[in-house]
């Protein structure tokens, strides 16, 4: 499914390069997918690690720029830290990921993340993220 | 048990595992290596970005970057190439990297079991004692053949 131009600024240049997409959008929390390709290969018809992280950072930052808009705050980004839990190989079929913010402060989200393939209710990897937000103005 | 197969040399798998899949996609070289660790380069790419406004790297190449000097210094410290998978990766961002900069990943195994792998390591854009993030990560050993279990 395309990503609208609405959504489309959930995706950083290094997304796009991954073929990271917006799947779907759930009570305002973007759920994003990428295609199994050559690009996102580790072991041959599994998914790299690095490519898995990429998409579970990629769909905590979707998720609290979303939540972010929502309240009227467009700060810059900067990761803390992350932490991924890998838990079984990802096949070679598209992959999605969504996440929920556990919370929102002042200057730090703790967000949380979860990645499937066939079925949502067994997650492939799980990440948390601590980002903090600077404000671009005043 | 003899094991007829030279001791892994991550110099010349590099060779092997950059020449396709995520890691020839990203660019990834060898830089260096010693008894334990593995140090890769992830080259500067422009559409690598993570930020619309800054020309600084995503985080996520960092990840996949360290996540494939531990595999290395893993093989590199065992003396052989044995399947892996990541069971767990932590990465601290210490600093943005240097704008149109290269990002060196170092990665050393300082202990291995029969089924587990332990590894540390940075990122660093030149100055190791300066780094952009610090890592620590598990890995497990898949171990289909019984023959390898031992070892």
């Amino acid at each position: 499914m395309p990503a609208s131009d609405a959504t489309d600024g959930y995706l950083t240049a290094y997304a796009r390069a991954l073929g990271i997409g917006v799947h779907a959008v759930e009570d305002g929390t973007p759920v994003m997918t990428v295609g199994f390709s050559t690009v996102v290969e580790g072991r041959p018809g599994a998914f790299h690690g690095g490519a898995t992280s990429g998409l579970l950072e990629t769909a905590g930052y979707a998720a609290l720029r979303a939540r972010l808009e929502r309240e009227g705050r467009w700060p810059q980004f900067k990761p803390i830290n992350i932490t991924v839990q890998f838990l079984s190989a990802g096949k070679n079929k598209p992959t999605f990921a969504s996440a929920r913010i556990t919370r929102l402060g002042r200057r730090i989200a703790n967000v949380s993340v979860e990645a499937w393939q066939d079925d949502r209710s067994r997650p492939i990897a799980t990440a948390v993220m601590n980002i903090l937000m600077a404000e671009k103005r005043g | 048990m003899s094991d007829p197969l030279p001791p892994f040399d991550p110099q010349q798998a590099a060779s092997f595992f950059f020449s396709h899949g995520h890691s020839g996609w990203l660019g990834l070289r060898y830089s260096s290596h010693g008894a334990n660790w593995v140090e890769l380069e992830l080259p500067w790419r422009e559409d690598l970005l993570g930020e619309e406004d800054r020309h600084v790297l995503a985080s996520g190449p960092i990840i996949s970057l360290l996540d494939m000097a531990s595999g290395m210094s893993i093989w590199t410290a065992r003396k052989v190439f044995t399947p892996i998978a990541t069971l767990d990766l932590r990465v601290d961002y210490q600093r943005p990297a240097r704008e149109r900069g290269a990002v060196l990943g170092r990665v050393e195994c300082y202990r291995f079991t029969r089924s587990a792998a332990f590894v540390r390591g940075i990122a660093h854009d030149g100055d190791a004692a300066d780094p952009v993030a610090t890592m620590a990560g598990v890995f497990m050993t898949i171990t289909k053949d019984p023959r390898l279990a031992g070892q």
